[in-house]
């Protein structure tokens, strides 16, 4: 049976843990089966109903007030406890920053080996999985057969879709028994400042991003305002943060932000794996570059062959007359 | 006076197309070159700022074989004062391997009388992308680790330590000594300086080796997968493509 830990974000379960939990359910009858949740975060009725919907049978509410100020080291203390309570062999948390961290957590306490990124389970027993390494650019199949089997999954490996019939989420409470080690190194505070130019990029349904062809960081201006004229957010790749053209927290790849919108315009970049690593999980690409072998133009959807700095005002002017 | 410790990872350049050896256990990195993650890049120079502030030292370590040489004598040109090789083929430890021998290269280094108070690490390797070294060394040397740092200052015992988090930037104040995984983008690597690469040349590279034998990777195989058929569809060509552009925007429904 599977434990997935489940991360919450305005009240609901979100999106990269549904993936999760769809990814679990997915192991079928084998392995998956029964579902058990841990919730990191505070459960209500929503969060019970997102949990019943996406198929999981036990929802583990954890009840520990030191619980409330984030601290890596507490939370898988929770999960630890959830897995001896469940019995679960397979644990599984979303690819994200929080989910991977607790996770490693739990790995070096129980001292068991984690798979990061893993997009499919190749083998059930012997368990054998599949991820991404090198930023996407290889899949390693890995064995992770053992007692414990643990991994995170990669963001969009599978697509979140509610469970056929949906599960009880039959809520049970973990007190979670902290020491003070779990707490030394607790979220102290949080500054806001930033916090709506660091979240617009992965939440925005449109990122419109300029890379090298941009050419300096005023030639953002129409970068900015088509990502304004959809409501969007603007992206950039490495190498025009690295410049200092536009702020670090805009870079989108393997070791900026990974972005999943409905469309991400990529302007003048050349795509590169690491920034492939970062954008790939968009619905739909559309490149604008004067080179048409570019790998951005030949991995996108849809593809404008010229000079950003003559296309981009075209679209701005066209999306005025529409 | 903050110590701090910065442990680095050579890696194959993977910016252009990655090639896999003939028997698909590892990266050939012999065409592409070789270099180290962004991540530890600035975990290096997060490393000179707070010995620079502290009047601390900063010591670079690597597990790897002669090769990683090269990396290390980087570090060294660019603000570590020593360096240590711990001898070993990475494709044969895994995370645990290797924070097992971090750990201990750590533990004998304080028994000989240097106290290490700050150990940053990459918050990923560039090519195995574990996530999780970090973490584990800290569980073994039972200390506190933040992931995903950008930045770190020194203040007395405590380091603060800042990273981006779900609902904005987060602090978190942790008693020395500590771990923290860096992550590219809290500060600007600087470049060696020529005198730096003159200095790198001579520092001291201490060579040791781990007392236990590696548990293994759990690598059966890689495959690097064929990339699916381009099935772009060309818009047009320059400004004239506009039309085009914007059916297709309209379209997706996310014109407003």
């Amino acid at each position: 049976m599977t434990l997935v830990l489940v991360e919450i974000e305005a009240g609901q379960v979100n999106l990269v843990s549904e993936e999760a939990v769809t990814f679990a359910r997915s192991l079928g009858p084998e392995l998956g089966e029964p579902l058990h949740a841990l919730v990191l975060g505070p459960v209500d009725d929503a969060v019970q109903a997102d949990c019943a919907r996406l198929g999981v049978d036990v929802v583990y509410r954890a009840t520990n007030p030191e619980l409330e100020r984030y601290a890596a080291a507490a939370w898988a203390s929770a999960l630890d406890q959830a897995t001896t309570v469940s019995g679960a062999t397979v644990i599984v948390a979303s690819g994200s920053p929080r989910g991977t961290e607790v996770l490693a957590h739990l790995a070096a306490r129980r001292d068991v080996p984690m798979a990061a990124n893993v997009v499919s389970v190749t083998s059930a027993k012997p368990l054998h999985v599949s991820r991404q390494v090198v930023g996407g650019a290889a899949l390693e199949e890995m064995d992770l057969s053992g007692p414990l089997g643990l991994f995170s999954v990669a963001g969009h490996a599978v697509e979140a879709v509610a469970a056929d019939s949906p599960g009880d989420a039959v809520v049970t409470d973990i007190e979670a028994d902290l020491t003070p080690d779990d707490l030394r190194a607790q979220l102290t505070r949080i500054s806001v400042r930033e916090s709506v130019d660091t979240g617009t990029l992965t939440k925005a349904r449109v990122v419109v991003a300029g890379g090298r062809g941009a050419g300096s960081s005023e030639g953002f201006g129409d970068v900015e305002a088509l990502a304004a004229r959809l409501g969007g957010a603007v992206g950039a790749s490495r190498v025009v943060t690295s410049l200092g053209w536009r702020p670090h927290h805009e870079q989108v790849g393997q070791t900026g932000s990974r972005i999943t919108p409905d469309l991400y315009i990529a302007c003048g970049i050349s795509g590169a794996i690491q920034h492939w690593a970062g954008c790939a999980s968009s619905k739909t690409i559309l490149a604008i570059n004067t080179d048409a072998d570019a790998p951005m133009m030949t991995k996108a959807d849809y593809a404008v062959v010229g000079d950003m700095h003559e296309v981009l005002p075209a679209i701005l002017e066209e999306l005025d007359k529409a | 006076m903050t110590n701090v410790l910065v442990c680095i990872k050579r890696v194959p350049d993977s910016s252009e197309a990655v090639t896999l050896t003939p028997d698909g256990r590892a990266v050939d990195g012999r065409y592409s070159g070789y270099t180290m993650s962004p991540h530890e890049e600035c975990a290096i120079e997060i490393a000179a700022s707070v010995a620079g502030a502290t009047g601390g030292t900063v010591t670079v370590l690597t597990l790897g074989t002669d090769e990683a040489e090269e990396q290390l004598r980087y570090a060294l040109s660019v603000g570590a004062k020593d360096a240590i090789l711990i001898e070993g083929d990475p494709d044969d430890f895994g995370p645990r391997d290797v924070a097992d021998a971090i750990a201990e290269a750590i533990r004998t280094r304080e028994a000989d009388g240097t106290p290490v108070d700050l150990v940053l690490v990459g918050n990923d390797a560039a090519d195995t992308g574990d996530f999780q070294v970090g973490i584990r060394l800290a569980h073994l040397l039972g200390r506190p680790v933040c992931a995903g740092i950008k930045q770190v200052e020194v203040d007395g015992d405590v380091a603060v330590m800042t990273g981006d988090g779900p609902e904005g930037t987060e602090v978190y104040e942790v008693a020395l000594p500590a771990v923290a995984t860096i992550l590219e983008g809290g500060v600007e690597p600087r470049y060696p300086s020529i005198t730096g690469r003159m200095k790198a040349r001579k520092a001291p590279v201490a060579r040791v080796t781990p007392s236990g034998s590696p548990r293994g990777t759990g690598r059966v195989v890689l495959t690097v997968p064929a990339p699916p058929p381009s099935e772009v569809t060309v818009l047009g060509t320059g400004a004239a493509a506009a039309p085009a552009v914007v059916a297709m925007l309209k379209e997706l429904g996310v014109t407003r």
